[in-house]
This record gives structure tokens, sequence and C-alpha cells, in this order.
């Protein structure tokens, strides 16, 4: 076999033309030996400028910016940096960025609540503008002027007096002997002065992503590795009784069968077999033959049909209440009209497009990793605790992640890497197959909702009731995981007569957060049943959901804990989504519009939906608009897909997703029984940012919630059938 | 286990492998081609999208027995020298977000490219239907293919 030539990574490429506007071509590929020397000059502390870990200037002017955060799609690998050149006033375009790994020194690293932009802005700016007040006092003592005649642009500094200009390049090596100033005295731009930020920049590795080089989790590549796949109890949880290991170790390339005892705790290392081969697929071919009995002994009862059973049995009861403000059922007697509904929606799967995995490697008394982690320091946290192993024997690479959503908050890979690299004398990688993946997850949790509403003579919400039947692990005390709600949730707050009712069944799912968890499931049925409240008042959904929010304000949170809400920023979200779309214009006969808004993760979203019903049943979701206030934008263009993305995830999963459950086991097993939407089916989409001052969110997550309330009311409004349970393909939409 | 030879992005290569492997790993763990991605082991996603021959086919499902012989190509292998309009369009467009998908997309729109060069929104949307993207990133791949397909004709026509 002929060797291949070395694929070349990202670090390989320096990009030098345009990326602003859009445009960005792969324009220079340096090969190794060409970075070796930059790589050397990087280490040559004396001569190169590094204000902070975030900023690296040699003498040669390679700018280094550290993208601190795991990327899993979200875009922080851009969007971060961007914050530092904006106040670097470096020419983004010309910046070589580096993706860190687990560190002490820059803050948390994480990929989670939509986080890394409201914790990072301003760190990230003194970061920048520190750097810039230290290459100005270097030019500044340079040509012996004062600091504030010197102005800088694009990389350089600039003495507009005498026409003279110096690169940052030039200046590294005097700025570097140059004191840090504390990054209280260093003044910050006016967000008017604002080049980078706000401005369409394409992602860092787009380049190596389109030419196959971008290098995922599953494409680590190291000497003599071996690699893994890990086979779990289908049933959450059970220990391996017995299994045919001595038949899977005589199967070719296989190099290693054992069984790993693991624990009972659901997020850390659980029992298995590991299967350790030559290649992927020998692990694959092998596992596949994999003859084991688990004790299944959890099993009994838990599936969905009894869930659901379970909690139409605990609707007919009285929950805890969680919440009750002035009489609900006085109201319920006094009101004009009283409406009462059903609402479900299903268990979910992350379902990322790369399959869990880790690659691992023992030596030196360590591990070290190779990691799409979404919390890395967490997943260090528990390797250290379950092997006793200490913390700083354990080296993290932060890998770019072939999707996260919230899956790989979790750390269950990265532990089971760690058990197979302790026993193997080689760098391992586990992969896990697609099936392993959907079966295996912290699960969105499903939520039954029994609602009762009214509305008074004036056509106003006046009493809300509802008895919310979620899940515990293992506990009818406690709701497991991202199971729970908040006694804040709309219409709490809104409405004088409120009352929310809790009762759990207890399961043995792993459940975790999902992509804007909570809300998720939530807006669906508020968002919902507050369109039911609309129609039943005869009122305009618009109008109506106006009303509800009142006066411009901001509604604290109910004893002083969350997060204070609004009103006004929701009202500008809802009315421009309804002036973008054409709100209250006629359409033709089977076609509809619908409303829905929801806060999340600081973010204030509305969207309408225009969808088709055909007589026959079948749904076309024709156009949806998308409006968000998440303050200033970082990067227009990321955020842009952030929230077309969310579009198409909350599509694909209000229409066709569901997550069931047999015997204690996952029924789903790929992408034929757990469809994602596909593109024939994705509507046309606008979007548009009310950018206000306030402090900048992120965008990963708020989005997601709207769109299922948004498409249901829009059935609704196309052809009178209400969605109360989802996935939407679940339902018969024939009309007519 | 049996060599076969593999004629991958105009290098042949003779690899060693059991008859059923598919070729996805062949090009992965073997030939260190890693451009070619695992989402689902069925044919069902597109992720792991080659040119066997020129024709798109789903490297997890052909055994390596079947492509010994013909001309593969990879992603890496599809402009060898840069970037080519699809390439181009897609950072244009600023397509990707994890990106795990969109080599395989952009294999398959490539060879529907090569037989459909004046592609209607129905013809693109049909073409790419089997390769699906976690995160939402279709109707920029939409637009990207479109803009690809007008940059084709344009150099075409010089």
């Amino acid at each position: 076999m002929k060797a291949s030539p070395a694929p070349v990574t990202r670090r390989d490429f320096i990009r030098v033309s345009s990326l602003a506007g859009g445009g960005f071509v792969l324009s220079l590929a340096l090969p190794r030996a060409g970075l070796a020397q930059a790589a050397g000059a990087l280490d040559d502390t004396a001569r190169v400028f590094t204000p902070s870990p975030f900023i690296k200037i040699t003498p040669e002017g390679i700018i280094t910016i550290l993208a601190k955060n795991p990327e899993t799609g979200q875009g922080v690998k851009t969007s971060l940096p961007m914050i530092v050149a904006e106040e670097l006033d470096a020419d983004f375009s010309t910046i070589v960025i580096e993706q860190a790994g687990l560190r002490d020194d820059v803050g948390a690293q994480f990929a989670g609540g939509s986080r890394s932009t409201p914790d990072n802005y301003l760190l990230l700016r003194r970061a920048g503008a520190t750097a810039r007040a230290m290459l100005i006092a270097a030019a500044a003592q340079t040509w012996n002027v004062r600091a504030g005649e010197l102005t800088t642009e694009n990389g350089r500094v600039i003495h507009a007096a005498t026409g003279r200009s110096l690169s940052y390049g030039e200046l590294a090596t005097t700025a570097a002997t140059l004191p840090i100033p504390d990054e209280r005295d260093v003044k910050l731009k006016s967000e008017s002065e604002f080049r980078v930020l706000g401005s369409r920049v394409g992602g860092v590795d787009n380049p190596a992503i389109v030419t196959g080089r971008a290098e995922f989790g599953m494409d680590v590549r190291l000497p003599g590795m071996l690699h893994a796949v890990y086979a779990k109890s289908p049933v959450f949880g059970g220990r391996l009784l017995r299994a045919n290991l001595d038949h899977l170790r005589t199967l070719p390339g296989v190099r290693d069968v054992f069984p790993v005892e693991g624990g009972t705790e659901i997020t850390g290392l659980l029992p298995g077999v590991a299967i350790v081969a030559d290649s992927t697929w020998a692990a694959f071919a092998a596992r596949a033959q994999l003859e084991a009995v688990w004790d299944e002994s959890a099993a009994a009862g838990q599936d969905s049909p009894a869930y659901a059973a379970r909690a139409a049995a605990l609707a007919r009861t009285r929950g805890t209440e969680l919440r009750h403000d002035g009489d609900v059922d006085a109201a319920f007697t006094a009101s004009a009209k009283v409406i009462e509904a059903d609402y479900f929606y299903p268990f979910l799967n992350h379902a990322t497009l790369e399959p869990q995995g880790c690659t691992a490697w023992t030596r030196d008394g360590g591990i070290e990793f190779w990691t799409t982690s979404q919390t890395p320091g967490p997943g260090r946290d528990l390797v250290a605790a379950t092997f006793n192993l200490p913390k700083e024997k354990l080296k993290l690479n932060l890998i770019r992640a072939g999707g996260g959503f919230g899956r790989r908050l979790r750390n269950d890979s990265m532990v089971e890497a760690a058990a197979i690299a302790l026993r193997v004398n080689a760098p391992v990688k586990l992969t896990w197959t697609r099936e392993d993946d959907m079966r295996h997850c912290f699960f969105r949790p499903a939520g039954f909702h029994h609602l009762k509403g009214a509305v008074d003579a004036a056509g106003r919400l006046s009493a809300w009731h509802d008895h919310f039947v979620t899940f515990g692990y293992n506990s009818t005390a406690t709701p497991a995981p991202s199971a729970g709600m908040s006694p804040d949730e709309l219409p709490a707050r809104f409405i004088p007569n409120y009352r929310l009712e809790q009762s759990l069944i207890a399961t043995i799912v792993p459940t975790g957060p999902l992509r804007a968890p909570g809300s998720n499931g939530l807006a669906f049925v508020m968002q919902g049943f507050i369109d039911e409240l609309a129609h039943a008042a005869g009122r305009d959904p618009v109008e109506f959901r106006l009303e509800l929010l009142g006066e411009d304000r901001l509604v604290p949170p109910t004893g002083g804990r969350g997060v204070p809400y609004h009103t006004g920023r929701m009202k500008g979200v809802i009315r421009k989504a309804a002036a973008e779309s054409g709100w209250g214009s006629a359409l033709p006969r089977g076609e509809g519009r619908g409303i829905a808004f929801h806060f999340s993760h600081q973010g204030y979203v509305a969207m309408v939906a225009h969808v088709a019903v055909s007589p026959a049943g079948e749904l076309t979701v024709k156009h949806v608009t998308a409006v968000a206030d998440v303050g200033p934008i970082i990067n227009l263009s990321g955020a842009e897909n952030q929230m077309q993305g969310s579009v198409i995830d909350g599509l694909g999963m209000a229409w066709l997703q569901e997550i069931t459950f047999a015997a204690g086991r996952t029924v789903q097993s790929n992408f034929h029984d757990y469809p994602l939407l596909r593109l024939p089916e994705a509507p046309a989409i606008s979007v548009h940012f009310i950018q206000s001052d306030n402090p900048p969110t992120g965008l990963g997550e708020p989005g997601y919630p709207v769109v299922p309330p948004a498409i249901c009311n829009a059935i609704f409004a196309a052809c009178g059938k209400r969605i109360r349970s989802l996935p939407i393909a679940k339902n018969d939409l024939r009309w007519g | 286990m049996a060599a076969y030879p593999l004629l991958v992005n105009g290098t042949t290569h003779t690899v060693e492998a059991t008859p059923d492997t598919p070729l996805l790993w062949v090009l992965r763990d073997t030939l260190n081609l890693t451009g070619t991605k695992y989402g689902c082991g069925r044919g069902l996603c597109g992720s792991c999208t080659v040119h066997l021959n020129g024709t798109p086919v789903r490297s997890c499902m052909l055994p390596v027995a079947a492509a010994a012989g013909a001309a593969i190509t990879t992603i890496e292998g599809l402009a060898p020298d840069g970037l080519n309009a699809l390439q181009h369009a897609w950072c244009e467009h600023d397509v990707p977000q994890c990106g795990y998908c969109q080599a395989g997309q952009i294999m398959t729109a490539a060879a529907f490219l090569r037989d459909h060069p004046a592609p209607t929104e129905a013809e693109i949307d049909a073409a790419l239907a089997g390769n699906l993207c976690r995160c939402g990133t279709y109707v920029r791949i939409r637009a990207a293919v479109k803009d690809a397909a007008a940059a084709m004709q344009k150099e075409a026509a010089r």
C-alpha cells in the first residue's frame, strides 16, 4: 500500500484574502515546514508579544488569536476571536485562529446555555483593547511622541501628524517589553467604531470543511492508534451477566475484548463490553456478533404506552401545587369562555450527525484526550473521579464536533474512552455506532400538560390551570434533568389567576438538556393553548398576545430568582414578525399563518409561519419569518445561520421526531425511524434582528422553541386542525 | 483478508481488507482520507458520499470488493489544486455550521451539476434530498448550488 500524503489541517491554512463581505478564498496553504518556522518564532517569548493567553503577535507579523471554547457548529471559533480582533483593531482575514485546549487561564470553557457570547464579550474586548494600548505605547516610545497622537487601523499604528506608521509585527518586540496595564484603565471602543463586529464573516474553518480537511472528533489519527466500540445494556444501566467474549476475540482485526464493570451513576461510566480492533470496521463487525445477557430487571413497566396511561391517570388527580395566583376556580366559574386541552411532546434524541466518540492515550502516568465535549472541564473531573487520577495528569485537546445540541454536555464517551485507554497500551479512538448513539442518550424528556383556560367577557385571558405530568429519574419526588418547569413560565406573572400543578412518573430513561432545554417543549404548549384561547375569544392571535404582555416594562422573576422579562422587547419582535410576514393579508383556502413567541437564554424571539395543508392532509411549510432581539450581533452571517438552522431543526423536530421506549429500551435506532428534515421540506426563511442596546447574548438556542408552535398555529389557521400532540406527522390533517 | 487495488483520487493503492469492509472505512482508517464521514452506516444520511466512476455512491454501504478497479473520487480529490465552483460558493454563502455533512453534500451536488448544468430549485431540492444536514443549513445549500451552477455556466461560456 502506498503511503498517502499527510492531509493538510486547519493550522496549515493562512487566510490572506478578504473575509469580510462574505468573500473568502483559500489563497495560501503553507506546507508544515513553512509553519514550523513560524511556530518556532511563537515560542521565542522574548521577541513575541503575548499580552494575554488570547493574543500572540510575532515580529514577522503573524497575529494569532486563541479560540477558547468548544466549537460544535454554533460558530464560536469565529465569533469569539472577532471580539478580540475588533478591539485589537486588526484585519480579521489575516489572523490565524488557534483552537485552545482545556487550560486554566482563559475562564470557563464550555458550549452551553447560549453563554459563550455573554460570558466572554467583555473579557475578550478587554484582551484586545489591552494589546492595542500596548502596541500604541510601543509606537509612542519608538517615535518619541505622545500616545494620544496615535491611532490604529487594520493592524498598524499610525501617526497622522508625520504620516508614519508601523505594523503590529514591527512593534511586537518593543511591546513585549512593556508593562501590561490594568485592564480597567484600558478604554474600549464605542460601538459606533466597530468594524469587525456586526459584519458578515465566514466560518474560519470553512475552507478546510469544504475540502474535507477539517478535523472532527472522529477524524483524529495518532501513531499506532487502535479503534474501539463500547457496547452497553439496551436496558439503561443494566449490568453485564455474560457474553461471548471469547468468540469475539477470534474475529479478524480484533485486538482485545473486555468487560468494564462500571457503576450505577447514569452520567458516569456504565457497565459495558469494550471491543478494541485494528480498524473501526473490525470493531463494528465484532460488535454485531456480540451476544450478551444483561441484567434487565429495571425494565418492567418502562415503556411509552405505560407512561401515557400513567399520565392520563395522574391527570384525574391533583398534583403538587407549584404556584397559585388569584383564585383560578372562581375565575373559571365567572369567565365567559372556558376551554380544556391535553398537550403532549415526546422524548427526543439530539442525533448529532457525528456520533459520540473520543480518542484517548494513556502515557506518562496520565491520559491525553481528543474530545468533542461541550463541557471539557467537568469531563476531566469525571475521569479524575472515576479512575482516581490527579487532574493535572489529564490533558484535553478540544476538537471540532459534528454537532452538539446539548448531547456533548455529558461526558459518557470520554469516560468510556478513558476506561479503554487505561487498559490498551496505545492511543485508542472510541467510536459509537449510530445505533448506539440513538439508543443511549440523555433524551429530551417528554411532557404531558392538562390545561384549562378562560377568557373574560372583554376577550382577555383571565385564568390558566396547567397540570404538568413529567418524569423523575427513578423518582416521583424530583423532576429528572431538564424535565422540570419554572413556576414563572408564561402566562404566569401576566394574568391574575394562574395555577401550576405537577405530577411525576418514575422512569429509568436518562434525560438531559437538548437545545433550549425546557423551553423546547413548553413553548409549544403555552403558545398553542394561548392560540386556542385567542380563537375562543374571537380575537386576532397577534393582538391577543400583545395585550397579554401589557405595558412595556421589566417584569421581575418571582422571588428574585431568574431573569427579568422585558415586555417591550418581546412586543417589538412580535410586531416586527407580524409586519414582515404580511400578517393579516388574505391567503388562499388551505393556507394559513401562525404566530408564536418565546423568551429563553436572554433572547426574545417571535416567528410567523406560513403553511399550506392540502385537503388530503399534506403539509407544506412555505415560509418562516423569524425575528430576534439578542442585543448587538457579533457575526451577522453566523447569527442568521443559527436562526435559519433553528427553524429547520425546530420544524424537523415538531413534524417528524419521536423517541419511544419498550421494555426499558429505546425503540428507534437510526435515521429511518428517527428522521431529520430533508432539503425539499425546508421552507424559505427570513431572519430579522432588532439590534437593541442590551448586552449581547447567544443565538444557539432561543430560536428553536418558537418554531413548533408557530407551525402548529399556522396549521390551525390553514385547515382548522389543532395540533396538541407532537410530532405533527402522527396527526391526521385531512380536511374539506 | 484479501488485497484490493483501489484507484482513489488518481492514485492506485493496494489495501488489505476483508471483502465486506465498506469502502468508507478503508478510505478513513487505511488511506487516512477522513473527509468522507460516517453518519449512519446504512445509506440514510449521505455523509459518506463519494464518486464511483463519476456516480455518487454511499461508501458506508459499498463493500471494498465492489469498489476495486473503479475510479473513486473523495472530497479531498474533488479539486486537488484549490476550490472548485461549489466549494467556493459554499464559502461565499458561509454554508457550514458544524460542517460534518458538507463533504457529502458537495459530492452529491458536484455529480448533479455535471449532468444538470442549469437546474431549477426543485431539481436541486430533489437531487440533494438524500443528504441530511442536522444543523439545518438547507437554505444556504440551495443558494450555494444555484450560484455554483451559474458560475460554472459563465466559465463554460468563456
